[in-house]
C-alpha cells in the first residue's frame, strides 16, 4: 500500500469508530446540557446495550460468523435489533434516572454525579457476574464484501455502520431542532426556571434526554460489537472515556460538538495508532482531553451548559 | 360580583423552611383591571408572584382563579387555565430564536390556528419583534428582549399576566413605550397584575394598587388614591411629604 493509501484507509477506519464515539458521546452532551450533571452511568449502558444487541441478534438465530444473511433479511433483522436493543437500553436510561437520580435532584454539590459512578459500578459487575468474566462472540452476519477504491478497502459492514449512524445522529438532530419535545429540551438547558414558567414539565424533558442518550449508547454498544465481533463487561470504561473527551472536546452540551468531537477522536484513534503506535492512543486522546479543558475548556464549538443565576 | 374576580389571594402564609415571607395577604385582580403591588425589598413580592405561578406553595390560605382553589396546581396546570407570567429580568431563551421563543410560550397549547390568530396579533403589537423574529433572542436590545418577553406571555392565551418588573433595565423611552403596550393589552381584555419598581409610571396605568410591607398587605386602593396618599408620595414616587401650614 502506498503512504496516501494507508493514510485513507485509516480515516475508513476512523470513520467508523467515530461515528460509535459520536453517538455515544450524544448521551453525555444531552444530560449534561439540561442537568449540568456527567452521568458515568452512561459508560456501562453503552456495555449492556452491547450484550442486549448480542442476545437480540442471537434470538434472530444469528450465531457466530457462520450465518448469513443477505438482502432483506440482512436489512430487516439488523433493524430490528437495532431497535429493540436502542428501546431496552433507553428503558433502563430511563430507569437510573428515575430511581437513582431523581431523588437526588434538589441536592447540591456531586451527590448526583457520584450516584452514577455508583449505579455504573452496578452494572458493571452485574454483567461481570452474570457472565463469568468471559467475553462473548458477536454474530457477524453480513456478508464479507469489500469495496475497493484505489487502493483503499471499505467493507460493507463499516458501510452500514455508517449509515445507521448518520440517520440516528440526523434524527436526532431533527428532533432537537424542530419538534415540540426537543424545543423543550433546549429552552430547559438554557434556563430551566424559565421553561417551568412556561409550562414545560422538566421532569417529563429530563426523561426524554435519558432516553434519548441511552438509546444512543445502546445502538453504540451494538455498533463496537459488530465492529470489534466481541463483547465484554469491561469494554464500556475505555470507549466512554474516549466518547466523554469527544463530547469535551466538542463543547458539552452542545448536539453538533458530539458529533464533530465523536468522529475527531475516532480518527484521532486510528490515524495516531498508525503513525505512533497503538498502544499511545489513550495518552493522545487524554491529552487532547487536557488541553482541551485547560485551553479551550468550552471545546470547539461552545459549551452549552445550563445558565444558572 | 364574584364572577368578575379572576385572580383571589385569601389569607395566604407562606414559607422558606423557617422564614414566613407572606403573612396572610389578600389579592383581589378584576377581569379588566391592571393591579399594581408595590414595595420594598424583602417584602414579599417575588414570593407574591411566585405563588401565583405555583413555585411556591402556601402553607395557610388559598390562591384562587376564576374561583376554583389553585393551591395545589402545577405551573404548566396553571398555564394552560390562563396564568403566564412576563419574569423579572425578561428571561428568553438566549440561543434560541425570537420565533422559538413565541412558541415556548404557547407550550401547553395545541398548535393549530389558533396559534397563528395570536402570532399575528403579537406581531401587530410589536413589528419590531416580527423584523427580529429569525433572529437568537440573546442578541436583541434590553428593549426589543422586554417585548419578545410580553409578546411570549401573549402566546399563552392569558386572562391573566403577571409581570414581574417589566420596566427594570429599560431606557426610558422603552419603559413608556412598555408602559403603553401594557394598557393596549389589557384593553384587549387581559388583565394584569404587576410588580413595579417605577410605581410613578405603574400608579398612572393601574386601575387598583396593593402596598406590601414584611409580607403584609398596608395599604390598598385604586391606583388615582394611592398616588395621592402623601405616604407613598414618600416611599414610592421619590416625593418628601411637605407640611402644610
Amino acid at each position: 500500500m502506498t503512504g496516501t493509501a494507508v493514510f485513507l484507509q485509516q480515516l475508513v477506519n476512523g470513520l467508523s469508530l467515530g461515528a460509535m464515539y459520536a453517538l455515544l458521546a450524544l448521551g453525555f452532551t444531552l444530560v449534561y446540557g439540561i442537568l449540568e450533571l456527567i452521568n458515568f452511568a452512561h459508560f456501562n449502558v453503552f456495555m449492556v446495550g452491547a450484550f442486549v444487541g448480542l442476545i437480540v441478534l442471537q434470538s434472530f438465530g444469528l450465531q457466530g460468523q457462520t450465518v448469513l444473511l443477505h438482502g432483506a433479511p440482512l436489512v430487516l433483522a439488523l433493524l430490528a435489533s437495532l431497535a429493540v436493543t436502542m428501546l431496552a437500553s433507553g428503558v433502563l436510561g430511563v430507569l437510573i434516572e428515575r430511581y437513582t437520580l431523581r431523588p437526588m435532584r434538589n441536592v447540591r454539590g456531586p451527590m448526583a454525579m457520584i450516584t452514577t459512578i455508583g449505579v455504573s459500578y452496578i452494572l458493571f459487575n452485574l454483567v461481570l457476574l452474570l457472565t463469568n468474566a468471559q467475553a462473548l462472540n458477536y454474530p457477524d452476519p453480513m456478508p464479507s464484501v469489500d469495496y475497493h477504491l484505489g487502493g483503499v478497502t471499505i467493507r460493507l459492514k463499516a458501510v452500514i455502520i455508517w449509515v445507521v449512524a448518520a440517520v440516528l445522529m440526523w434524527g436526532l438532530n431533527l428532533f432537537v431542532r424542530r419538534s415540540r419535545l426537543g424545543k423543550a429540551m433546549r429552552a430547559v438547558a438554557q434556563d430551566a426556571e424559565a421553561a417551568r414558567m412556561m409550562g414545560v414539565e422538566v421532569d417529563q424533558v429530563v426523561m426524554i434526554a435519558f432516553f434519548a442518550g441511552s438509546a444512543l449508547a445502546g445502538a453504540a454498544g451494538m455498533i463496537f460489537g459488530l465492529y470489534y465481533n466481541f463483547t465484554q463487561y469491561s469494554i464500556g470504561y475505555t470507549a466512554g472515556l474516549r466518547a466523554f473527551t469527544a463530547a469535551v472536546l466538542g463543547g458539552i452540551g452542545n448536539v453538533p460538538g458530539a458529533m464533530v468531537g465523536g468522529l475527531l477522536i475516532g480518527l484521532i484513534e486510528t490515524i495516531g495508532s498508525q503513525y505512533i503506535a497503538a498502544k499511545w492512543a489513550d495518552v493522545i486522546i487524554f491529552s487532547i482531553l487536557i488541553f482541551t479543558l485547560v485551553f479551550r475548556p468550552a471545546g470547539l464549538l461552545g459549551a452549552q451548559s445550563p445558565n444558572r443565576s | 360580583m364574584p364572577e368578575e374576580t379572576l385572580l383571589e389571594f385569601a389569607g395566604v402564609h407562606t414559607h422558606y423552611g423557617d422564614l414566613h415571607v407572606l403573612k396572610g395577604v389578600d389579592y383581589t385582580v378584576a377581569r379588566d383591571d391592571i393591579v399594581v403591588l408595590l414595595g420594598g425589598n424583602a417584602s414579599g413580592k417575588s414570593t407574591t408572584m411566585k405563588t401565583i405561578m405555583g413555585t411556591v406553595t402556601p402553607s395557610k390560605g388559598e390562591v384562587r382563579f376564576r374561583g376554583a382553589p389553585i393551591n395545589r396546581l402545577s405551573t404548566s396546570e396553571r398555564v394552560k387555565r390562563g396564568i403566564a407570567p412576563v419574569l423579572e429580568a425578561r428571561r428568553l431563551f438566549p440561543r434560541m430564536t425570537v420565533y422559538e421563543n413565541l412558541e415556548m410560550g404557547a407550550y401547553t397549547r395545541k398548535r393549530g390556528p389558533d396559534f397563528d390568530e395570536d402570532l399575528e396579533r403579537v406581531y401587530a403589537l410589536f413589528p419590531r419583534v416580527k423584523e427580529r423574529r429569525q433572529q437568537l433572542a440573546g442578541t436583541l436590545s434590553g428593549g426589543e428582549q422586554q417585548m419578545v418577553a410580553i409578546g411570549r406571555a401573549l402566546m399563552a392565551r392569558p386572562a391573566l399576566i403577571c409581570m414581574d418588573e417589566p420596566s427594570m433595565g429599560l431606557s426610558p423611552r422603552f419603559v413608556e413605550i412598555v408602559f403603553g403596550i401594557i394598557q393596549t393589552i389589557n384593553r384587549q381584555g387581559v388583565a394584569i397584575f404587576m410588580v413595579e419598581q417605577n410605581a410613578h409610571m405603574a400608579l398612572q396605568i393601574a386601575s387598583r394598587g396593593y402596598v406590601l410591607q414584611t409580607g403584609r398587605v398596608v395599604l390598598s386602593g385604586p391606583a388615582a388614591d394611592l398616588a395621592a396618599n402623601p405616604a407613598i408620595r414618600e416611599a414610592y414616587l421619590g416625593e418628601l411629604q411637605v407640611e402644610d401650614s
